[in-house]
């Protein structure tokens, strides 16, 4: 076996690497090209640094090129992602020109790879208007939308769609978050990757220390909540449900950990919030960690008895999926892909308000049994649904699908 | 697959035993995509609304495809609808009601299309106001398509079934014992259909086979049952 598959073997099991090689079979040899706009940095740029070399070892000539441009054209595309998730923007036309030359040039530039590839993928709107420069393209061209864009704001999607609408075939997240489109609509939810900073297993000396250096008593409970400093975080409402609980529960530490809120007016103002609530109570840690603590992040998460994500409105909410797959059971805001996530009184709990959360903990911390119980069932969910060879299984099956037309489909 | 053995390694003289003239088994696996239809509903009409113009494959997907996705092995309800009027538009009567209806006893997505609308038109008759459901928990139609692969693994004999089946993947089992049900004329299984060929040698077996009700258990636990049978039926021991 390769490499790196058998890697991921030792991780997951040699049964789904075996069913990743054998469905991968029809693809070999095809070029598969990815284009998005950063090559480090955001969940896209993560996940393609995986599913290349995993494509590429499974026998497909994987490509990944960037699309770059000015600082108008990036404007522009901020508003199409603020758009696509709801917000009004207002692009003007020489913003959209800009957009248009940007991909346009892109176009130019790879041609040749474009134009004779078997399958393309395009993520996110970045890129998206190349496309309409490869009229007699060879391949399928999918583009993959990372973003909930179940509301968009509608002046921008009726441009946006216009373009979209040409692709062979679309990728959501969820249904939740798709939108119409005049071709398939793939739902494929993220993933985490087992081997990344964040999910690596640690050393219980490594766990320790990380917890020693902030001040963080390894030997009595801990919830943990990993988010940024937001309002739909509401990790005011975490604060609130840690004060009812430790009336009970008197030894109990809350950890919240997020990185920093300079580029973002509002998070110092909810973390500003966060601070005063916590003021005078030794017990809740706000640790504001650099963007790339993972392992610090990977470690608290192991630390931690049980790990919340309290969220009001979220994404998908991949931390949930990284607390499980350390085996803790999470308690989570009954919303967006958490409710996928959390399998409520399997894999943790879904919860409507603090004083819900507050009941969980309480009842976690008093059946230690059934923790560690929630605990392994979680993880094994997991295994089985939120790793990165579920993910590139996903997007093996929908490549078969498209090009090779599946020996049967319903519908 | 470490006990399935490929075709080319096979000993060719197994036809001394007489099983040669039927062929074997050819095991595949499948994987399926989840494609959004588009359709989605708050309440029952919507629901009903629906159901009357979705695609075939949606109402399969709904009934069949859960034991492919995310879940757990003692799900409350076995199909999609059920778990949502249930949970969502909170009428736990029609809930029982649709969540008894079992696919496999229809012939085909017709006749099962036809017995939900039926169910679910009668409570309409009983309903005065329509409960709905929240903006953000409307259920959404979604069909799948099934892609279809070669293992490269074949049975030869039927005595292999005994140590090969606990060896196989859930995509395999999904498709030879669920999906083959949609396939096959008389609606039974892959491994019914190659033991029929073999005349009435395994006729006590095949009657075993067919007492298995696929659709109130997990793939796991369907892949043990048939372990069992399986083992036995061929080497007389429990698995």
């Amino acid at each position: 076996m390769n490499s790196l598959l058998a890697t991921y073997a030792n991780v997951i099991g040699e049964d789904i690497v075996d069913h990743l090689t054998q469905l991968s079979r029809p693809l070999r040899g095809m070029k598969v090209v990815h284009v998005n706009s950063t090559r480090q940095g955001g969940g896209v740029a993560e996940i393609l640094n995986w599913l290349i070399p995993l494509q590429r070892e499974l026998g497909m000539e994987a490509h990944w090129e960037v699309i770059q441009g000015q600082n108008e054209f990036y404007q522009c595309t901020k508003q199409f992602h603020n758009a696509l998730q709801g917000n009004a923007a207002i692009i003007n036309q020489v913003s959209l020109k800009e957009y248009e030359q940007t991909n346009c040039q892109f176009a130019e530039k790879h041609g040749a790879l474009l134009q004779d590839a078997d399958v393309v993928f395009i993520h996110d709107p970045q890129p998206a208007a190349s496309i309409k420069y490869f009229p007699k393209r060879k391949g399928k061209w999918i583009w993959r939308c990372h973003v909930d864009a179940s509301h968009p704001y509608r002046p921008v999607w009726r441009y946006l769609s216009k373009i979209v609408s040409d692709f062979d075939a679309s990728i959501f997240s969820l249904a939740d978050f798709s939108q119409m489109l005049p071709h398939p609509v793939y739902l494929i939810p993220p993933s985490i990757d087992p081997l990344s900073e964040k999910n690596v297993e640690l050393s219980e000396d490594e766990i320790r220390n990380v917890c020693l250096q902030h001040n963080i008593d390894p030997k009595r409970p801990i919830m943990l909540q990993v988010s940024r400093f937001d309002r739909f975080k509401d990790p005011l409402g975490v604060i609130e449900a840690y004060r009812l609980a430790t009336a009970f529960i008197p030894t109990l530490q809350l950890v919240l950990a997020g990185s920093g809120a300079d580029d973002d007016p509002e998070g110092a103002v909810v973390l500003a919030e966060v601070q005063t609530a916590a003021r005078e109570d030794a017990d809740i840690h706000i640790l504001l960690l650099p963007p790339d603590a993972h392992r610090t992040i990977n470690a608290l998460q192991r630390a931690a008895d049980f790990v919340l994500q309290k969220s009001l409105k979220e994404g998908f909410g991949l931390t949930v999926a990284e607390a499980m797959w350390k085996a803790k059971p999470v308690i989570g805001g009954d919303t967006g892909g958490i409710r996928l996530q959390i399998i409520d009184h399997h894999t943790g709990f879904l919860v409507n308000s603090p004083e819900g959360a507050a009941l969980r903990i309480r009842y976690l911390l008093h059946h230690r049994q059934h923790l560690l119980e929630m605990g392994a069932k979680a993880r094994e969910f997991v295994r089985q649904n939120f790793l990165i060879t579920r993910h590139l299984r996903e997007y093996l099956t929908l490549m078969v699908g498209l090009v090779h037309q599946a020996e049967y489909s319903h519908g | 697959m470490s006990e399935i053995k490929e075709l080319k390694d096979m000993d060719k003289k197994t036809n001394m035993d007489g099983y040669s003239k039927v062929a074997p088994f050819v095991i595949r696996d499948c994987a399926l995509s989840a494609i959004a239809t588009g359709l989605r509903a708050q309440n029952l009409r919507e629901l009903r609304d629906a159901l009357v113009t979705v695609h075939g494959g949606s109402i399969y997907y709904h009934f069949w495809g859960g034991l492919l996705r995310p879940g757990f092995d003692d799900p409350e309800f076995n199909n999609d609808f059920a778990s949502w009027i249930h949970h969502r538009l909170h009428d736990a009567k029609l809930a029982e009601q649709i969540g008894v209806i079992d696919p496999a006893s229809f012939s085909d997505m017709e006749e099962l299309r036809r017995e939900l609308i039926d169910v679910i038109e009668k409570r309409l008759d009983e309903t005065e106001f329509l409960s709905w459901a929240p903006r953000d928990r409307q259920f959404h139609f979604i069909r799948a398509q099934t892609v279809v692969f070669d293992t490269n693994h074949f049975i030869q004999r039927p005595p292999e079934l005994a140590n090969i089946i606990s060896s196989l993947s859930l995509g395999s089992i999904y498709y030879h014992v669920i999906d083959a049900r949609r396939r096959s004329p008389q609606a039974i299984d892959d491994f019914r259909a190659w033991l029929m060929l073999f005349g009435d040698e395994f006729a006590d077996l095949y009657s075993r086979l067919a007492q298995l009700d696929p659709y109130f258990v997990s793939l796991i636990e369907l892949r043990e049952q048939f372990t069992a049978i399986f083992k036995e039926y061929f080497t007389g021991s429990r698995a």
